[in-house]
């Protein structure tokens, strides 16, 4: 044995206390649903979790009733620093049973435990006591005094940070004064069913949060339900584009979190040491399952071999197996559909001519996963230099000139996030100007914080979330 | 100023920097050395604390750990007295289990020197690979505010009354000013007077005093210039100095040693000092060493802690592994 082959250290799932079935959750109860059930696997071992109900038209139909009764009665009609109150009671639940949650998410999503120990939940807390804090100061939130909320919302999340963008979305519609109903993924429902239970022990009145679970159709019902005043969506582009259809002229309130193809450009001045960091950080932080991945590195060419070699000899410490041992750094990809996604996109890149690096590592037997994978030498036409990938496969491309670099990296029909490392100061202002995208991180990466606003260009999406912004996604001014 | 040339350790300056060495070529390498972004350092330094160590990945770096030891005693108050005891701590860590490994040597001032030769007797190891090595620290410890002749005198002094390592300070006020040929020259200079009457050279420790220096981008500097210099080993502080070792400033010396392979395939050791007093802490070391560099440099000649009190927290770990019970400060030995 070598000291590297650090032993076993496994995070206990004793704490956890699943139910082995999960019904809807309408009204602060647990309630059957129309439909079969389906089950949530793990996907680091494809054993089953939970069975979890499927809603129909007509669940969804309950769900949004229950919503339109309690923002009527009650939570409409609350004081700002009433609802503030159960948003902090909310944000200390969170923490009470912050192991709890992040046990569940490494479980039923794959990540490793260390992340959804130190960023997931941490920053799910940090989000519900930021918008709590807004909730009796939305005078101040730039929309005029006495903004009003806009009633029902209907919040349908990804499976990449299943209840971080729970957080985003409730928090900030909660604080603004609206119900909500919202749709997990169908792969990732567990953290937002445990985060029922946490409605309920903070004694929510009825109704303010429902929860429904199932896959694509129960979304569809739920975002074209017609009493929804406001549709909140984070996922692909694809059915980001379905939904600005089919709520077009609906009068429905719209905002939008899609797809990315992130530049993280290293000029030759960088912190080097760091920037091979920031950009393991970029693409590597959770399977590369991130919207605002930093997928395509942009490398000033005269660095290039320094940095490649600097970062391949990185990833050959990343330690990839069972997302609750503590020491995991690469997790298990979502689903097989994901993992085939992943496959068929890194093929292409193959066929297309790019270089194909990948950092040697033990897959384990059964679940599904991909190693650390990078492409040297990818063209700017090559489709994996164009398409989200969303998973841990790394482009890399050259530039020659600030001027180019800037080219490269808004030549993509996204925009949600990009990179820049340099030592220089005028320079990171300078192209940090000219870069479109939402979020641009300056000798970092990946980093996020409640009180900073996130969203993208172009077919990234529209809307901000996150920080004063992101309380006009569920205002109106006063008229 | 120009740089002494043709003495045998600044070999690897010339070698790096070619022929024409002076100081200003020194400068311009170390100023175009690529900075360091702190914020990036200290979250990575962070991310490689949070491993989690358990069993017999546990127990491996726990007797690791006392393997790489300086078990160090540097008071003005020091006797020969203490300095015996120091000595037999260090032989026998843990009178209750003799299956404990010993430290890798006791670091004292130059004056100390042959008590602790003399109290290791058999057990020193005298230039072999068996043995407790005895270092000694020089160059007017731990100012460095003293002519060069002294702190030459200072050195040879201690080589000669039988030190294996000297651990010397560079001039961190030449340093602060740009006058880094000065340094270099001193580290040259010093290195030259552990040369012993064989031939053979005491081995060479060259502490930054990384408080002093304050910003990482200056560690990341003088790091370079010690081991262009000839240093064997690279320390951080002497320990009167606060901040002394931290996490972040030995990650940023791991990497400009894991550079210095990667240039030239010669090793050089890596040496924190002052502060680690935990089992916990100095385990974040070890992943630290092995993550960076590699596993190949947690062994004596590559890396090692200066410290007294990590000692005895690491055995009251080691009786705790055995017994599955914490014993209490009473079960292990004062010194």
């Amino acid at each position: 044995m070598t000291f590297l082959e650090y032993a076993p250290a496994p995070e206990s799932t004793a704490i956890l206390n699943l139910k082995p079935e999960y019904g809807l959750f309408i009204g602060n109860e647990f309630v059957a649903a129309e439909g079969e059930s389906f089950s949530t696997i793990s996907p680091a071992t494809e054993k089953e979790i939970a069975r979890v109900a499927n809603a129909s038209a007509a669940d969804v139909d309950r769900a949004v009733a229950a919503a339109r009764k309690a923002y009527d009665k009650t939570w409409s009609k609350l004081s700002g620093r009433d609802r503030g109150k159960y948003l902090f009671r909310i944000a200390r639940l969170v923490q009470e049973r912050a192991r709890e949650l992040a046990v569940a998410e490494s479980l039923d999503n794959g990540k490793p435990i260390k992340e959804s120990r130190d960023v997931d939940v941490p920053l799910v807390a940090a989000w519900f006591f930021y918008y709590a804090g807004w909730a009796d100061k939305l005078d101040y939130a730039g929309l005029g005094g006495n903004p009003r909320s806009l009633g029902v919302a209907a919040q349908v999340i990804p499976w990449n940070f299943p209840l971080l963008m729970l957080a985003w979305k409730i928090a900030p519609a909660l604080a603004a004064g609206n119900t909500v109903v919202l749709k997990p993924a169908e792969t990732t429902p567990l953290t937002a069913l445990l985060f029922a239970e946490i409605v309920q022990q903070a004694d929510l009145p009825a109704g303010v949060v429902n929860i429904i679970t199932g896959a694509g159709e129960t979304g569809r019902a739920l975002v074209n339900h017609p009493d929804v005043d406001k549709v909140a969506f984070t996922g692909s582009t694809e059915v980001g584009r379905q939904i600005a259809r089919s709520t077009a002229g609906s009068g429905k309130k719209v905002t939008l979190e899609l797809g990315g193809k992130a530049a993280n450009i290293v000029f030759d001045d960088a912190p080097i040491d760091q920037a091979v960091e920031g950009i393991v950080n970029g693409i590597f932080f959770n399977q590369g399952h991130v919207c605002c991945a930093g997928s395509r590195l942009l490398v000033q060419e005269n660095i290039h071999d320094d940095v490649v070699e600097r970062l391949k000899n990185r990833l050959s410490t990343l330690r990839l197996g069972d997302p609750l041992d503590k020491n995991t750094d690469i997790g298990a990809i979502n689903s097989a559909e994901q993992l085939q996604r992943i496959r068929e996109l890194s093929d292409i890149g193959e066929a297309e001519g790019a270089e194909r690096w990948t950092a040697e590592c033990a897959i384990p037997e059964n679940g599904f996963w991909f190693a650390p994978t990078i492409f040297d030498n990818v063209s700017t036409s090559s489709r994996i230099a164009r398409e989200e990938i969303f998973g841990p496969v790394l482009s890399v491309l050259t530039f020659r000139t600030p001027a180019e670099a800037i080219a490269k990296a808004n030549n993509t029909p996204y925009g949600l996030s990009a990179g820049i490392w340099s030592d220089k100061g005028s320079r990171i202002l300078a192209v940090a100007d000219k870069l479109r995208a939402g979020v641009i991180w300056a000798n970092t990466f990946n980093r996020f914080d409640p009180a900073s606003p996130f969203g993208g260009y172009k077919e990234s999406g529209y809307g901000r979330e996150g920080g004063r912004h992101g309380l006009a996604a569920y205002l109106k001014g006063a008229k | 100023m120009t740089i002494e040339r043709a003495v045998s350790p600044a070999q690897r300056a010339i070698q790096v920097l070619g022929d024409d060495l002076t100081e200003t070529t020194l400068k311009r390498y170390l100023e175009g050395i690529p900075g360091i972004d702190a914020v990036g350092l200290e979250q990575r330094a962070a991310g490689l604390g949070t491993r989690s160590i358990k069993t017999t990945s546990k127990a491996w770096a726990l007797d690791r750990i006392i393997e790489l030891i300086d078990l160090t005693t540097l008071e003005g108050a020091d006797t020969p007295g203490k300095v015996r005891s120091l000595v037999a701590k260090a032989l026998l860590p843990d009178p209750s289990d003799l299956s404990t490994p010993r430290v890798a040597a006791v670091c004292v001032y130059g004056d100390m020197v042959p008590y602790a030769v003399e109290a290791l007797g058999a057990a020193h190891s005298a230039g072999t690979d068996e043995g407790v090595n005895v270092a000694a620290v020089a160059t007017a410890f731990p100012s460095g505010r003293a002519s060069l002749a002294v702190k030459l005198a200072d050195t040879a002094d201690a080589v000669a009354a039988g030190a294996d390592e000297i651990d010397m300070v560079i001039d961190r006020g030449a340093f602060l000013s740009g006058r880094f040929g000065q340094v270099f020259d001193e580290i040259v200079a010093v290195k030259e007077a552990c040369r012993r009457a064989d031939g053979s050279y005491a081995h060479l420790k060259v502490i930054l005093e990384t408080g002093e220096l304050n910003t990482y981008d200056n560690v990341r500097r003088a790091s370079w210039l010690a081991i262009l210099a000839g240093g064997d080993f690279i320390k951080t502080s002497t320990g009167k100095v606060a901040p002394a070792a931290t996490l972040p400033v030995t990650l940023s010396m791991l990497e400009v040693v894991r550079d210095w392979h990667r240039l030239t395939g010669e090793k050089i050791g890596v040496k924190p000092a002052g502060g680690i007093r935990s089992s916990k802490d100095a385990i974040k070391y070890v992943v630290t060493v092995a993550e960076t560099v590699g596993e190949e440099w947690l062994q004596p000649h590559l890396f090692r802690f200066g410290a007294s009190s990590l000692l005895n927290d690491v055995l009251l770990q080691r009786q705790k592994m055995k017994s599955g019970h914490y014993s209490g400060a009473d079960y292990v030995t004062i010194d």
